[in-house]
């Protein structure tokens, strides 16, 4: 993985809470065996009409949302399935952060594990950001921050395990391949048992 | 009950620095979620740590049109034959055990773990798929996981994980008759939302969750995810013995003795402390039905859909599904009848709605499939005659697989068409583009397919 260490966009806002894996990437574009190439499909049925057309009145068809690499959104972003296609799908688009007040579980780990940011504020910041689409921020990765225009850098919850491996570039199979003499001890342990 | 699994299965203790190395007992992977994951195994040359301790299946993306598994039809949708292909492919290579398309024993991955007894209290189970939270009704840990963990899990065995806070869920009381599971669950995320579990393993505790048998304790864990939590579980107790026992992959003889006294030391001690309490009445719980576009836009069959000023999220779910606040659904014209996936397509839910179904036909213009959730399911409603029941009403036979709950099969419902669905999602487009769900019980579904219009089944039960 490349290390992370900073970001700085405009942002894109999709203000509506509860925005589940499958408006990310419908379960149709799922039949795939790479992990390449989802960003096409990105939020289709928001983004496409039936006929295939972009939909004007769609925040990501319009001029302002071009290069943007940080999209804004309601609280517990990311529910519902598991499908690790929707973090791929957002990369893939040329996102690589999300800030929402929550987001789900699964979702924020599979994002970790591939390179995108979640970061989540506080209420008064989201709130900020959602009236404000646009803005242009910064993220800070060996300190956790997040800087707003003329603001002072706000701090985000970030574990001290995943910083580490963002900034560094290391992927959790290279870790967990490192501890391969504890797995066997404790397989022999548990054999023994 | 979940201090003591974690605490067996840590390989290396977590650290106010690092995530606990846990490991992994049963891995389970399927058509879907995994393919990328061996490619990273191929890409590093790496193996299987453990082939013994994965199980593969096939049901996402897979049909359930019987002359494309056994009537030599191909496949409808080419990229989802290529998936079949590709784990057909993985599982020989990497020595993986493979319920086929043609298996006796293939299903709906979380159906079958259960089904084979693979699934077995106080193992740590894992899955590239959110409804693993299925199988913690046995009293296991099991989450669903990402493309890139199925990856970790397959290498090494283990995963890299926080301790997650504890939820119980205390159901007291007893569900009245024509109340299910299903409506059980819908009716806890209606109190604690769908994000009320984020963060929390779920166990559900307490005379309510003892008086359900073990297909309906499936139900509820199956939808812990709905409500947030990557896990729900459930102590195991006499029930849970009885339903594993004789189960073809649980240990034999002594083994099941031993088994058994390790199992019984599980139950959460007395006095045990959770990070959060929830109490719930199952005495007060109604036929449940959603009216939204998230499992927690849910009310009661006979409810009005509530008013909520200043909330565009929600004016667009209304506005999406072509309803109104204020509106009752009773009665409202439904297109499509689904009965299966692994929230309710087992055996019990297939007699519950079979009840309904007997000597009746379906109304004139809804489409009703039903689809067992495994093939020994299937072969079993055989035995029984509800095959016969279901299509003499008029609905639809299939092959095992996850099928309509979601989109990539071939079973779709139709832009703008309401779907009475006894899965677990009611998200936009999740049962096709433009597709509205209702997600309901299995008898309110069969309720409502004899009737065309949404129907507490008690008025048929009771008629």
């Amino acid at each position: 993985m490349e290390p992370i260490l900073s970001l700085r966009s405009r942002t894109v806002v999709l203000a509506a809470a509860n925005i589940d894996t499958d408006q990310i990437i419908p379960a149709r574009f799922l039949t795939t065996t790479t992990r390449e190439g989802l960003g096409e499909h990105l939020f289709a049925d928001w983004r496409y009409d039936a006929a295939g057309a972009p939909r004007r009145d769609f925040i990501l068809n319009g001029a302002a949302a071009r290069d943007c690499r940080i999209l804004v959104a309601g609280r517990n972003f990311g529910c519902g399935s598991s499908r690790e296609h929707a973090p791929w799908a957002l990369l893939d688009y040329g996102f690589r952060a999300v800030i929402s007040t929550q987001i789900a579980d699964i979702f924020r780990s599979n994002a970790l594990k591939c390179g995108l940011l979640p970061v989540v504020v506080d209420a008064a910041t989201a709130s900020w950001l959602i009236e404000h689409p646009g803005a242009e921020v910064s993220i800070d990765l060996p300190t956790a921050t997040l800087t707003l225009p003329a603001a002072a850098p706000v701090a985000f919850p970030l574990e001290t395990f995943a910083r580490m491996l963002l900034v560094n570039g290391i992927d959790e199979l290279e870790y967990l391949l490192e501890r391969d003499a504890h797995i066997s001890a404790f397989e022999r342990r548990r054999s023994q048992g | 009950m979940l201090e003591k699994i974690w605490d067996e299965h840590e390989v290396i203790a977590e650290s106010a620095d690092s995530p606990a190395v846990l490991y992994i007992d049963l891995h389970l992977i399927h058509e879907v979620t995994s393919p990328q994951a061996f490619a990273v195994l191929g890409a590093r040359g790496l193996g299987v740590r453990r082939p013994e301790l994965t199980l593969a299946t096939m049901d996402h993306s897979t049909p359930t049109r019987s002359e494309q598994i056994f009537g030599g039809a191909p496949i409808a949708i080419e990229s989802a034959a290529q998936q079949i292909r590709a784990l057909e492919r993985n599982c020989a290579l990497f020595g993986v055990e493979l319920l086929g398309l043609r298996s006796a024993q293939r299903g709906i991955v979380h159906v079958i773990g259960p089904e084979l007894g693979a699934t077995q209290p106080g193992k740590t189970i894992v899955c590239g798929d959110s409804h693993t939270s299925t199988h913690g009704a046995l009293g296991a840990l099991a989450f669903g996981i990402g493309t890139t963990e199925v990856g970790h899990v397959l290498a090494t065995q283990s995963l890299l994980q926080r301790k997650p806070k504890s939820l119980a869920i205390n159901i007291d009381h007893r569900l009245q008759a024509g109340v299910s599971a299903k409506d059980l669950i819908l009716w806890i995320i209606s109190r604690i939302g769908v994000s009320g579990g984020t963060g929390h393993v779920i166990e559900y505790r307490g005379a309510g969750v003892r008086a359900l048998d073990m297909e309906e304790r499936m139900t509820v864990c199956n939808m812990s995810i709905e409500a947030g939590a990557r896990a729900g579980m459930i102590a195991p107790d006499e029930t849970t013995y009885a339903y594993l026992a004789g189960r073809p992959r649980v240990p034999q003889g002594l083994k099941w003795d031993e088994a058994l006294a390790r199992w019984r030391q599980l139950p959460s001690d007395a006095g045990a402390r959770f990070d959060r309490e929830v109490a719930i009445d199952a005495a007060a719980v109604e036929p449940m039905i959603t009216y939204g576009t998230n499992p927690g836009m849910v009310m009661p069959v006979n409810g009005t859909i509530p008013e909520r000023a200043n909330d565009a999220a929600f004016d667009q779910a209304l506005a999406y599904m072509g309803f109104e606040a204020g509106a009752m659904l009773k009665d409202k014209t439904v297109n499509v009848v689904f009965l299966g996936s692994c929230t309710n397509g087992r055996l019990s839910d297939l007699r519950a709605a079979a009840t309904l179904l007997r000597g009746r036909k379906i109304a004139p213009g809804v489409q009703m499939l039903v689809v067992p959730g495994s093939q020994a399911v299937k072969r079993a409603a055989e035995a029984e005659g509800l095959d016969g029941v279901f299509t003499a009403a008029g609905a639809e036979w299939r092959e095992s697989g996850c099928s309509m709950c979601l989109g990539m099969n071939g079973d779709l419902v139709g832009k703008g068409e309401y779907s009475l669905s006894t899965s677990n999602r009611n998200f936009e487009g999740r049962q096709g583009v433009g597709a509205r769900t209702l997600l309901a019980s299995p008898l309110t579904a069969a309720a409502s397919a004899v009737r065309g219009r949404v129907t507490d089944p008690r008025e048929i039960l009771n008629s």
